[in-house]
């Protein structure tokens, strides 16, 4: 049976007691002569802890005992790839002649750093099928929002202003609508078929003079290959459209088929997704973008480039239509530097079984979950890295919900998968199991599954009032977005004025 | 009241195919909300986005959006007209929308075409036709 640990600890300020160091500086030095203006002078003293070493690594790990994450164990959030991130990610990341090294530092004391991110561009691009790539976004729509600020670019530079509508398929990403909005575009929405797919006769409809482009995600966030991908891009290419690739679900295809050769002619990838960096709350994420040959004069600047004459990489601010920065410097270098080490370690042939295997351990817990009471699978059977059950039957049958089963299993100490997304499926549980699990992980999650179907039909209290061996029980989280406490002062304040009463 | 499943549907007025209801009101204006449907579809409200009054929509637009912890959905506007008043009440306490979906109101629209737009807008009975078929 699986227990959480549960510690009543209190926050890191409230252990300090004054004096306490973990540390033993020099003395300073009393007769330097430094001229620091009075207006720059600390006036109040600095608030840090203070506290002695040992009691800082019991704080830090009694608080990682009520945290669970990749390295506990399953942790499948569809269209998330919550992968398990290799130590040996770290150890190249935080080597000294990796780490210490400084952004503004002169080109030619930073080769090896350069040779990185453009190694890594090779790699993107062979994987992809693109002609070049920008490493600077920060995460997935940070791309999105690079992506479709080129295709907007591009269409202005064409002479096009009245290109202004993005075609979003309704089981997009949410993400996709919202970056193009930000972008000014119009989101126009492409309902799905029975299969889950793309409804072609609803494409053809919507495509005018008007269409800027079509953002996809394929497989598609049910999990399912969009087939007819070669009739979508002669759909929209004719139209005078550009095909965008959401590559948050590239951990399905690796190595098996690429975007540039469906006809995309930009995408985002996510390292922290499909390339194991570190994902979420371990982050920062990375979101490289790639484009075919005809839009590479619009990327961001700088890029880094080779100059085989000098034998020296350099970052090239020569981008004539660039469409600026999308963020400062030159991407977050060192989850770049994570990504290139789980390349070169994988390899060819190790990234195509990354999917092989992804896809068919979804398809394992597809097939052994299908036909449970209260689960339902909507869509075609065979998937990629993903599946999406709904658990509308058991709903309707026995007040349990999807985010009742979501709760009920971190009882039993496993991830609960995503939940409600995509929004075509009622009641949905999004479940992407990942290439790095084992199939005894996979049997005791649709164990546990079962389980929580037996009992909404049974016992449905449980499931409803569940967790119940988690450090934090069930959370109030319309209270918590109605009225959201962001810091401890905060909560402090508020508790001396009785407004909270926990 | 019709019920089809744990879904309620208030007779006498009318329903779009999105889930919203309009309540015609004895001076011509019109009440604007979302369903008992939307409401559990939804779940816990945690935000009503409420529109601006004077705002002026075509049938079909977007009113406004309302906010659950699954997810932000649109409302679209049943009727084209201008926004007259809108429910404050909903701006604190969007929960009441969950509590009684028919009498939680969002907009008053004064409407500009509405003996057109009705006939394309479905009744009690044929709405929980529709949610049977959904």
């Amino acid at each position: 049976m699986f227990r959480q640990a549960k510690w009543d600890e209190p926050l890191i300020f409230e252990l300090s007691r004054p004096g306490r160091v973990g540390y033993t500086l020099p003395k300073p030095i009393e007769d330097i002569k430094v001229d620091i203006p009075e207006k720059l002078r600390r006036k109040s003293k600095l608030e840090l802890p203070e506290l002695s070493e040992p009691e800082i690594v019991k704080h830090y790990t009694r608080l990682s005992e009520m945290n669970y994450g990749v390295d506990s164990g399953i942790y499948p959030l569809g269209s998330c790839t919550m992968k398990y991130n290799p130590k040996i990610n770290e150890e190249i990341a935080t080597h000294p002649k990796v780490a210490y090294i400084h952004p503004y530092q002169d080109e030619r004391t930073v080769q090896g750093a350069l040779a990185i991110m453009w190694e890594l561009e090779q790699w993107l691009k062979e994987i992809t099928g693109m002609d070049r790539f920008t490493l600077q976004p920060a995460a997935g729509a940070n791309g999105e929002f690079t992506g479709v600020m080129i295709i907007r670019a591009y269409h202005l530079d064409n002479g096009e202003p009245q290109r202004n509508e993005m075609l979003v398929p309704d089981s997009a990403h949410g993400t996709n609508p919202a970056s193009a909005a930000m972008a000014g575009f119009k989101v126009i929405e492409i309902p799905s078929n029975e299969n889950g797919t793309i409804d072609l006769e609803a494409l053809e409809n919507a495509v005018s003079e008007r269409t800027a482009g079509l953002m996809l995600t394929n497989p598609n966030t049910l999990g399912i290959f969009e087939d007819e991908i070669v009739e979508i891009a002669k759909i929209i290419h004719k139209a005078g459209g550009l095909l965008y690739y959401d590559g948050a679900n590239l951990n399905g295809i690796l190595g098996k088929i690429r975007p540039g050769d469906m006809g995309f002619d930009i995408v985002h990838l996510n390292l922290h997704k499909t390339f194991s960096t570190p994902h979420g709350g371990g982050g920062p994420g990375a979101g490289p973008v790639g484009v075919k040959e005809f839009l590479k004069d619009y990327l961001p600047v700088p890029l880094v480039s080779y100059d085989e004459k000098s034998g020296r990489y350099y970052l090239d601010y020569n981008v004539p239509k660039s469409i600026g920065k999308v963020k400062e410097l030159y991407g977050n270098f060192a989850v770049l530097v994570r990504a290139l080490t789980y390349l070169k370690i994988m390899g060819r042939d190790g990234l195509r079984e990354v999917s092989e295997i992804a896809v068919l351990n979804a398809n394992y817990l597809t097939q052994k979950l299908k036909g449970t009471r209260g689960y339902s699978l909507p869509g075609k059977e065979l998937r990629k890295h993903e599946v999406v059950f709904s658990a509308e039957p058991m709903k309707k049958e026995t007040g349990v919900k999807a985010l009742d089963v979501a709760k009920r299993l971190l009882d039993f100490g496993m991830h609960a998968p995503t939940i409600y997304f995509p929004l075509i499926v009622h009641e949905a549980l999004m479940i992407e199991p990942t290439e790095t699990v084992s199939k005894e992980e996979l049997d005791a999650y649709v164990e546990a599954l079962k389980r929580i179907s037996e009992e909404a039909y049974t016992n449905p209290e449980i499931v409803k009032s569940a967790p119940h061996n988690t450090a934090v029980k069930r959370v109030d989280d319309v209270l918590a977005a109605k009225k959201p406490i962001v810091t401890w002062r905060m909560y402090k304040e508020l508790k001396e004025k009785g407004e909270v009463d926990y | 009241m019709i019920e089809v499943g744990e879904y309620k549907i208030k007779e006498g007025l009318y329903y779009t195919k999105e889930h919203e209801w309009v309540q015609v009101l004895e001076d011509g204006t019109v009440l604007v909300g979302i369903t008992d449907y939307a409401q559990k579809e939804l779940g816990d409200l945690a935000y009503v986005e409420l529109p601006e009054v004077g705002k002026v929509v075509e049938k079909g637009d977007v009113l406004c959006e309302v906010e659950s912890v699954k997810a932000v959905s649109e409302v679209y506007a049943p009727v084209s007209g201008e926004v007259i008043e809108v429910n404050e009440e909903l701006a604190d306490s969007p929960e009441k929308i969950n509590e009684d979906p028919y009498e939680a109101w969002i907009a008053k629209i004064k409407p500009k075409n509405l003996e057109e737009e009705l006939k394309e807008l479905m009744d009690a009975k044929a709405y929980a036709e529709y949610l049977k078929t959904l």
